[in-house]
């Protein structure tokens, strides 16, 4: 597999000013990030609020530029295409947000909505728009007679149905999705879930999943990236990364996921503001397990399939296990198996 | 055990373009002292106007019925001012967002302080004295200097940490938290909530948990009542429900939620959407969704059953052993 997205040392730094306008130091948002993600793969990006995660998606899509470091994207250095070269690339990258309540044009039926990218991208001539809609819609398990309605007139989960249609319809390469499911209700979060798990399986999508829920990510994710503070501090293949996480942080966020029996915090206090982050490992004044060294030497992801950034990933007690309290046993499986659609939804194949 | 709160037969109209919305029909529960009673339900479910019903926050549009008794005392014939004087005192009530529930024009210590002076009658400097230490008993730290800052100056879960102190400052006999951590990250969330474990430990206070999210029900309710479409559908000891429900809504919504299941594995999905209140179905609300409804499902409303002791199903086909058997 080669790589279609790679991102080299990416920093972002916005400006911070106070109340007379005047500079006073800038939110580190991204700073030193470098991944990529191959043809056909799921990359999941975990972190809590303030990590960096959406700056770093934005980033990837060269929506915003860096202060420094590079996207390859396809091969092209998307940070040195011209305006117009960068525009006609942007038909093989489509964004999916988390509100559907404010991505979607209000002044737009469903079927203008999805055919605009259609006509900008000029995909297919204007008398097969129609039927490329229906047959977009269709693929997202709605109905075609929906199209002339608008957003209005839908729940959340058909909106984010919506925008997943309209980010197909240039048939891009890469999807990134900024927290695609986290304003949906769980019985709808996995409609839509398993919408997306089918779409990427039947186009072979690439895609980056953005989102602070590790429940999910775990669900559709090839490989992980957990973020703390505008650095990755672990990064491998999904089940290694969840299930033997190496790094402090992985393992507190994981350990903080509420239905496992826990009884106390796994860590204490707030994240450090991104204006002034702490210097040497920036996990290090929440870390139980840090030492003099992490308090003044910054560490390096350093190399191979599972990667982490910490001094002593390898002299770490083995983390402790949890039952699953949600889990439940032989009777609820079977109960849940009749709630499991068979194939495909209705309408999923064109 | 002390029975604190008792719910029975709690409905709610509204009146909404000239009909009648019924928004609660029937809801019935509950709350024992130092217990922690979850409701737990999506969006529109009821889950949140239970609690302002109990609270006696809604609008004066708002047509309750049914019996709501703290300790005894029927609250729907009191007054609106003998309500206002048992809120902040015998009752409190935190919320999702603390942001908004604090005044940004007060220091966190005299918000704290100002529950103190009304309803147990402290003077200014006493009242602020024991700020202080409610401050410091939500741990929060260096809370001397904490008390006279403003909300805006905290972070999210520090201004959580204040809210629970004025809530249990006049240590309530019950206290409803709305989705206490809903805004929170995941590693402060584990923080408030083991927080309130253990305020409800050490003061005996009665507590309900609304939530949407059934990990922290599993890590922290005693029992769990499960709404859907204005009605209790199930209820039982926390344990149990997660055991073997007996609604197929509970072992829906259970499966919905991705947990360690395996990569790519389908999860359950409720089919559909939740009903319209203004045109609910006949039978249960939730026969349309349902892998397992029958006919009467579709014209007929189950009631709450007791299908092993202390555990109750509003299904007709519950215990659900039968259906598994049958297919």
């Amino acid at each position: 597999m080669s790589a279609l997205l790679e991102a080299e040392g990416l920093v972002k730094r916005f400006p911070v000013r106070d109340a007379l306008g005047r500079r006073a130091g800038a939110v580190h948002a991204v700073d030193g990030v470098s991944l990529g993600v191959a043809q056909g793969e799921v990359l999941g990006i975990v972190g809590e609020s303030g990590c960096g995660k959406s700056t770093l998606g934005r980033l990837l899509l060269n929506l915003i530029t860096p202060d420094a470091g590079t996207v390859r994207f396809g091969g092209d250095d998307l940070t040195r295409l011209s305006a117009s070269a960068l525009r006609a690339r942007r038909r093989d990258m489509q964004l999916i947000f988390q509100d559907p309540f404010a991505s979607l044009d209000p002044r737009m039926t469903v079927e203008q909505a999805v055919a605009e990218p259609l006509r900008l991208h000029r995909i297919v001539p204007r008398a097969q728009e129609r039927d490329r809609v229906a047959e977009l819609l269709s693929r997202v398990g709605l109905r075609p007679e929906l199209a002339r309605r608008w957003p209005h007139e839908f729940s959340g989960g058909q909106r984010q149905r919506i925008a997943i249609a309209r980010a197909l319809a240039s048939q891009p390469k890469l999807i990134i999705g900024d927290e695609p499911v986290s304003a949906l209700d769980v019985s709808v979060q996995a409609q839509v879930v398993n919408l997306l798990s089918d779409l990427i399986r039947d186009l072979s999508l690439t895609f980056v999943l953005i989102s602070h829920d590790l429940g999910v990510v775990r669900h559709v994710a090839d490989r992980v990236a957990v973020m703390y503070l505008g650095r990755i501090v672990e990064q491998g293949p999904a089940e290694d990364v969840l299930s033997a996480p190496k790094h402090p942080y992985t393992r507190a966020l994981l350990a903080a996921v509420p239905g496992h029996g826990a009884k106390a915090p796994p860590i204490e206090g707030d994240v450090p503001s991104p204006i002034a982050p702490p210097p040497g490992c920036r996990f290090h004044t929440r870390c139980p397990f840090a030492v003099e060294r992490c308090r003044t030497d910054q560490p390096t992801l350093g190399d191979g399939l599972h990667r982490v950034a910490c001094h002593l990933a390898d002299s770490l007690p083995p983390p402790t296990p949890r039952p699953d309290r949600l889990a439940g046993g032989d009777r609820l499986r079977r109960l849940q198996s009749f709630f499991r659609a068979p194939g495909p939804l209705p309408g999923a194949q064109p | 055990m002390t029975t604190v709160l008792e719910v029975s037969g709690l409905t709610l109209d509204f009146r909404q373009d000239g009909r009648n919305l019924r928004v609660l029909d029937g809801v019935s529960f509950r709350v024992e002292a130092g217990r922690t009673l979850a409701i737990v339900g999506e969006s529109g479910c009821g889950k949140s106007v239970t609690s302002l019903a109990v609270m006696g926050l809604l609008p004066g549009t708002a047509r309750v019925g049914g019996a709501i008794r703290l300790g005894g005392r029927e609250l729907t014939a009191l007054s609106a001012e003998e309500r206002r004087m048992l809120r902040g005192g015998e009752m409190a009530m935190i919320f999702q967002e603390p942001m908004t529930s604090l005044n940004p024009a007060f220091t966190a210590g005299e918000q704290v302080a100002e529950a103190l002076r009304l309803h147990q009658g402290l003077d200014q400097g006493a009242a602020f004295a024991e700020a202080v230490r409610m401050l410091d008993r939500v741990r929060i730290p260096d809370a001397a200097r904490r008390a006279r800052q403003y909300p805006h100056q905290l972070s999210g879960g520090m201004r959580q940490r204040v809210m629970i102190a004025m809530a249990l400052a006049c240590r309530p006999r019950l206290l409803i938290a709305d989705e206490p951590t809903t805004a929170l990250d995941v590693t402060v969330q584990a923080q408030i909530l083991s927080l309130l474990d253990e305020m409800k430990r050490e003061t005996g206070t009665a507590v309900i948990l609304v939530t949407h999210d059934l990990g922290v029900v599993a890590d922290h309710a005693d029992e769990v009542a499960v709404m859907y479409a204005g009605r209790i559908a199930e209820q039982a000891a926390a344990a149990t429900l997660f055991a073997s429900p007996e609604h197929p809504y509970t072992a829906g919504l259970l499966g919905a939620a991705p947990g360690e299941g395996a990569r790519g594995e389908r999860l359950a999905s409720i089919e559909g959407t939740v009903p319209d209140l203004r045109n609910p179905p006949p039978g249960c609300r939730f026969a349309p969704r349902c892998p397992f409804a029958v006919v009467r499902c579709h014209n007929e409303a189950p009631p709450l059953a007791e299908v092993a002791p202390g555990h109750v199903s509003a299904c007709w086909r519950a215990p659900l052993d039968g259906v598994l058997a049958a297919a």
